[in-house]
């Protein structure tokens, strides 16, 4: 499969990486080596093998569902480019 | 004494136990060896108050008779490691500012072990690369050089700034991370020990998140004893990180007995890549000798697929590192670009991102968004941790059958020249076709130094062991550092 100009802009899109107009070819050339390179896998039969999820099983730990942690305003928002009257502040967001 | 700063972590440590030196004097050489060292681009945030503060400290605990192992102990710690109010920034300009209000578990269990942080150390953006040129910061450089030549060498990556610190004397020993072989491929490039433990044994609390089910914190160090000592400082488990693993840390010098007999090695067949230089085949065959020769029985054996390993990486790793990027976007940490009137909310994330992120990275974050996107998730993503569940099942049946160790190359190549062009992403991928395959099986894998090509640059070879015994593979490590006898430093030119 190959990617074009307009699915490397959708990716960008997603991505939400802003991406020029003019760089777009040479993306989609990138993106196509990378995918190449992958399509190896489809040598493989996979279709019995289950998807690994662990090194050696392992019980996922469970921890009593309480409150920890908080009233820490001034530590969250410390490392803020832009806080103000105890919030993060964006662009209008809004019309 | 002399040379403070060539000492290992174990001599350093009997040293500080006989009051011979103090932590003062030994962060004091470390300190002057860092601010003498600019050129090789290592240490990224230097910390010479925090230094002699804890130096000062672990001075007074170890007069009281009381220190572990690290108390001391002048260290570096990796870039992408959370440090309590000192610059953390993964060697991104997204994260330009960031001062973390908590510290990472491992450096903090290295704090509270008493080791002394002399700063952050540089790496790739986002420890996303194999050569250290990713980085924000500029490169770091490869305290070796080719015979006489004064061209810059990569010292890998992404642990760059790690393995240059400790192959140049900077620190005694250095925090890495490894989600490819970023622990491993620098230290065979830089003369020096690297770890890989098992995947959980390290708490990822902390640690700047590139590819969660694959990254794994570790030892960079001088020797196998070193890694020994510090690696078992930084392991536990740790309640704040749900893939932690709750079993028990095992004093893993006192099993450095140096003693193999009767250990199986197996030499994988599949790690004979075509066009791999005779000087590569040669260390290898060498070491498998070496292993022989302290008494260990040698296997020849296959882990078939072992050549979809790097494929079924690119495929992983981009996708839970666009995950885990979305994160930076420009609101609540680090950096935010400069937005025109009228942009709104979207512009600046797009804009934040676009200048804060690096080529390398923003191009892996499409790749994952791509593969990760509707309609192909099945073809790639889970066609990909299937194929990772076989290279795991490679290794079971190997250990099943009885095999102990796995001796492979750490790299197919020596250190090369910084700054070389490279027009396909693909062939930086490469450097890491030994040691990712040890990641998606979540195996313990440590690079050690056993030669030098015919420029004089150090080549090192790698350990595979089973899952959680680290202590058995780091007294094979043991056995063949000794056999090996490396001893070469590189000749001080910066």
């Amino acid at each position: 499969m190959s990617i074009d100009k307009d699915t490397a802009a959708k990716v960008a899109k997603l991505a939400r990486i802003k991406v020029e107009d003019s760089e777009l070819d040479a993306l989609a050339g990138e993106f196509n080596a990378i995918l190449g390179f992958i399509e190896q896998l489809n040598e493989l039969d996979v279709d019995d093998v289950e998807p690994m999820t662990s090194v050696t099983p392992m019980r996922l730990k469970r921890r009593e569902d309480v409150v920890t942690d908080g009233n820490q305003q001034d530590k969250v928002l410390a490392n803020a480019p832009d806080a103000r009257e105890g919030f993060f502040a964006v662009p209008k967001v809004v019309e | 004494m002399s040379d403070l700063t060539r000492l290992t972590v174990a001599e350093a440590r009997d040293a500080l136990r006989k009051g011979e030196t103090t932590s003062v004097e030994l962060t004091e050489a470390c300190l002057a060896a860092i601010e003498a060292a600019g050129g090789l681009g290592a240490v990224v945030h230097k910390t010479p108050e925090i230094a002699l503060d804890r130096a000062r400290a672990a001075d007074t605990r170890l007069a009281a008779g009381e220190a572990p192992s690290m108390c001391g102990i002048p260290v570096g710690i990796k870039d992408l490691f959370c440090t309590e109010g000192v610059a953390s920034q993964a060697g991104s300009k997204i994260l330009e500012g960031f001062l973390p209000p908590y510290e990472s578990t491992v450096s903090g269990q290295l704090k509270d072990a008493g080791a002394v942080m002399l700063g952050k150390l540089n790496m790739d953006e986002f420890a996303m690369g194999s050569s250290n040129e990713t980085s924000v910061y500029g490169n770091a450089v490869n305290p070796w050089r080719a015979g006489n030549s004064e061209a810059a060498l990569t010292p890998g990556g992404s642990s760059g700034g790690s393995a240059a610190a400790v192959a140049a004397d900077l620190c005694l020993a250095a925090t890495g991370t490894d989600t490819g072989g970023s622990i491993r491929q620098p230290a065979a490039l830089t003369g020096i020990v690297g770890l890989k433990p098992t995947y959980g044994r390290c708490s990822r609390w902390g640690i700047i998140a590139f590819a969660s089910s694959l990254d794994q914190a570790g030892p960079m160090t001088k020797t196998v004893r070193d890694a020994a000592i510090m690696g078992a400082a930084m392991m536990g488990h740790d309640p704040k990180d749900s893939t932690s693993a709750d079993l028990p840390v095992p004093d893993f010098e006192a099993m450095l007995t140096g003693d193999i007999r009767g250990k199986v090695i197996g030499i994988p067949k599949e790690y004979r890549m075509d066009g791999m230089p005779q000087e590569i085949e040669t260390l290898w065959s060498e070491g498998a000798e070496m292993l022989k020769d302290a008494g260990a029985e040698l296997r020849d054996i296959s882990l078939p697929h072992t050549r979809y390993a790097l494929p079924a990486y690119y495929v992983i790793a981009p996708a839970e590192a666009s995950s885990n990027l979305a994160r930076y976007d420009g609101v609540r940490y680090g950096y935010r670009a400069p937005l025109s009137r009228g942009d709104g909310v979207t512009e600046m994330y797009e804009k934040t991102r676009a200048e804060g992120f690096g080529p390398e990275v923003r191009r892996r974050v499409m790749v994952g968004t791509y593969v990760l996107s509707a309609g192909f998730y099945d073809a790639y993503y889970n066609r990909a941790r299937k194929v990772r569940a076989l290279i795991k099942r490679d290794f079971e049946q190997v250990f099943d059958a009885g095999i102990d160790a796995i001796l492979t190359p750490a790299t197919p190549s020596a250190a090369f020249e910084l700054g070389r062009e490279i027009s396909d992403p693909v062939e930086m991928y490469l450097n890491d076709v030994f040691t990712v395959t040890v990641n998606l099986a979540g195996l313990p894998g440590i690079a050690v130094p056993t030669g030098l090509d015919r420029q004089g640059l150090p080549l090192g070879l790698q350990l595979i062991g089973r899952p959680w015994e680290e202590g058995d593979l780091l007294n094979t490590a043991y056995a063949l550092e000794q056999a090996a006898g490396f001893v070469a430093k590189p000749p001080k030119w910066w």
